[in-house]
């Protein structure tokens, strides 16, 4: 048999059947479905008069609109309130299982799939969402749809496809202490640039990503997308096995035995070949801090916001000027000298139980600075949960942190979470786009730790020898 | 869906690389639980000079290209959030028809779901035609049979597209219809599925 790398066994597996120019009726194992960019998808099968062919395959959660403070005092926006209703009532007229907005096993949906054990090795995972690529890191094959694909998916369990190229990113070394997976992916978008993946499916490689844990690798594939590729993928090992063990959505029993063996066979067989591969040296990565308006406007922390006389182009030129002038800054100011006026600890990239431990034994004994508004928001209810009994949220809030309820939050301030136009948040979010906090906010990306610190110093700091 | 055939139409440029969905349709707009009426929140932000005032520099605020039908814009377009609003709401300006050297793949694919067809062309061809915008009423024609791209009195550009999406929106067709027609084998597949993954089709059941 001919050497498949893990995304071509998974494909394969999946084909229903492919049209003569090569197009693929690709069936879907499971959908996550969230309040935002379903309603219209519902509305239209019910128009047409369709039913959902495998309601169980689908789990709905609301997270983009859900408030972070009380939530016994319901949603204050009423146009919010209306979208998440709609969920609920779909929800009920098609049999979806849904976890309400108060419900303890809430979350972001992307944190509630592996959470649930409902994101499984092997499988095809859709969401009307592009940080669907998260999944990946227990080597599925998941991606972002939009909104008629999710009524596709509901009417036919099915999704037509062309088959993407497949690209290994390989990471060999050792991180630098303190560096992380967030470090890790913001590195590798400044390397392949924002498009670098289009067409693509990623998969991780290399000995720093069998070194990070299953949080870790979901923060790699969760900012796939923010190098162009819809899926990014991790090769399932014991680790994914152990994470996945005992969930409540995962297979027990005999179906539990079968399923790990079939996952041992998904790995990337040795002599398989990849369309392309990129390499990066874990020593090179320092502590990355975005200093644009796009994920890959990106720099270590020991370095400083880029000249746009010293861009190669024209069109860099351009672009840096414009995102320089977005985000209020001066070319040649060191990273470090950039002070901040929020931080944001939350979203599907880095809002897991294993982020929160970091961030708060950081924290421990240290004093939010007087000019900084800090927040936690915890990725589900189950985290949250999880981070009280250990202490987390005393240590948070006696250092002057806000500690929320779960929901995507200020990643993009669909709620009442909001920057204010000017203000700069050192978020440990995914997207720095123009606006995406707030009209006029300026966000930097960063890992948690490197948020932690930003936060006690009210200004960025170099996170390998902070304190 | 509203099918593509020829078209020809006025062109707005718009001359920016990456241009992000959350600038095409700022979050605010994605409240929503309805496909139409997005036109209002286009490109909202940038539409905007700071104090909340309309910024006339805007191409879109300019009347010259109140009526454009086809957007010329530059490399990346659509990267970022997969929302359909992005398209929804370009369909509800009146947009048919994007050319750029390069898109973003889930935007590219939405645009197909909605009539809008996603033009590819080489980064040199997108120049010639950036300066031919510079005229004011420039107009392009796109056959998608032919899949061509003519300037009225000027040069002919082809563009490459899949045939199966190209037979999907030249015929208007309802893709999740064409996919129905399969039930037979999306059954048989789902049938060899449970024998060899049986641990696939544990499925919920909502309470």
């Amino acid at each position: 048999m001919a050497a498949k790398t893990l995304f071509e066994k998974i494909w394969d597996a999946h084909v229903v059947r492919t049209e003569p120019d090569g197009t693929t009726l690709l069936y879907v194992d499971r959908q996550l479905v969230h309040e935002v960019t379903s309603p219209q998808a519902f509305e239209s099968l019910k128009l047409a008069g369709r039913k959902p062919r495998r309601p169980g395959a689908t789990l709905a959660v609301p997270d983009h609109n859900v408030p972070t403070t009380d939530r016994k005092l319901g949603i204050a926006d009423p146009i919010s309130a209306k979208q998440i209703q709609t969920l609920e009532e779909n929800c009920r007229d098609f049999g979806i299982t849904i976890f309400g907005m108060n419900d303890s096993r809430q979350g972001i949906v992307h944190v509630i799939g592996p959470e649930q054990g409902f994101t499984l090795p092997g499988m095809t995972i859709v969401c009307g969402d592009s940080h669907t690529s998260t999944h990946g890191a227990f080597g599925a094959l998941a991606f972002g749809i939009g909104t008629s694909e999710v009524e596709h998916v509901l009417a036919t369990q099915c999704l037509i496809q062309n088959r993407p190229r497949t690209m290994e990113i390989r990471v060999e070394g050792k991180l630098s202490e303190r560096c992380s997976a967030k470090d890790v992916i913001l590195a590798i978008i400044g390397k392949i640039g924002t498009a670098g993946g289009t067409g693509y499916v990623i998969e991780y490689t290399g000995s720093v990503i069998r070194a990070l844990t299953m949080e870790g690798r979901m923060t790699l594939c969760n900012m796939s997308i923010e190098g162009g590729a819809r899926a990014g993928m991790v090769a399932p090992d014991d680790k994914t096995a152990s994470y996945i063990k005992g969930r409540p959505m995962a297979p027990a029993g005999h179906l539990w035995e079968q399923a790990v063996k079939a996952w041992q066979a998904l790995p990337t067989d040795s002599g398989a070949k990849y369309d392309q591969t990129v390499e990066l040296k874990a020593e090179q990565i320092a502590p990355q801090v975005t200093w644009g308006t796009s994920p890959g406007m990106v720099t270590g922390v020991d370095g400083k916001v880029p000249d746009p006389k010293a861009m190669p182009d024209e069109k860099s030129k351009q672009s840096t000027e414009r995102a320089l002038e977005y985000m209020g800054l001066t070319p040649n100011t060191p990273i470090t000298q950039i002070t901040i006026d929020k931080v944001f600890i939350g979203s599907c990239t880095n809002s897991r139980i294993e982020d929160l431990r970091l961030a708060a034994s950081f924290v421990k004994g240290k004093t939010v600075a007087k000019s900084v508004h800090a927040m936690v928001v915890p990725g589900s209810g189950l985290v949250k949960q999880q981070a009280e009994q250990e202490g987390l949220d005393k240590i948070f809030k006696d250092a002057g942190f806000e500690w929320r309820e779960a929901g995507c939050s200020m990643c993009l301030a669909m709620n009442a979470d909001v920057l204010l136009p000017g203000e700069r948040c050192a978020s440990t979010s995914n997207r720095n786009f123009e606006g995406r906090q707030g009209a006029g906010g300026r966000t930097h990306l960063v890992s948690p730790i490197m948020a932690v610190a930003a936060a006690v110093e009210g200004h960025f700091v170099d996170i390998r020898n902070w304190k | 869906m509203q099918s593509f055939t020829t078209h020809t139409g006025l062109v707005a440029p718009l001359d920016r690389v990456n241009v992000d969905t959350d600038q095409i349709i700022p979050k605010q707009f994605l409240k929503t639980i309805k496909r139409t009426g997005l036109s209002e929140g286009l490109f909202y932000d940038w539409r905007r000079k700071k104090d909340g005032s309309q910024d006339p520099e805007f191409f879109l605020n300019q009347p010259r290209y109140k009526n454009a039908t086809i957007l010329l814009t530059r490399d990346n377009f659509g990267c970022g959030s997969s929302r359909e609003h992005a398209p929804w709401a370009l369909l509800d300006q009146g947009f048919r028809c994007v050319i750029a050297p390069s898109f973003a793949d889930i935007f590219y694919n939405n645009c197909f779901q909605n009539g809008i067809l996603p033009i590819v062309l080489k980064a040199d061809d997108v120049q010639a035609l950036f300066k031919g915008a510079a005229k004011e009423g420039y107009q392009l024609t796109v056959d998608l049979a032919a899949q061509t791209v003519a300037a009225s009195g000027g040069a002919t550009y082809r563009f490459d597209i899949d045939p199966f999406r190209k037979d999907c929106l030249y015929k208007g067709l309802d893709a999740i219809g064409l996919s129905l027609q399969h039930a037979s084998a999306i059954a048989a597949y789902e049938k060899q599925r449970i024998s060899d993954a049986p641990w696939l089709f544990t499925d919920l059941t909502a309470r």
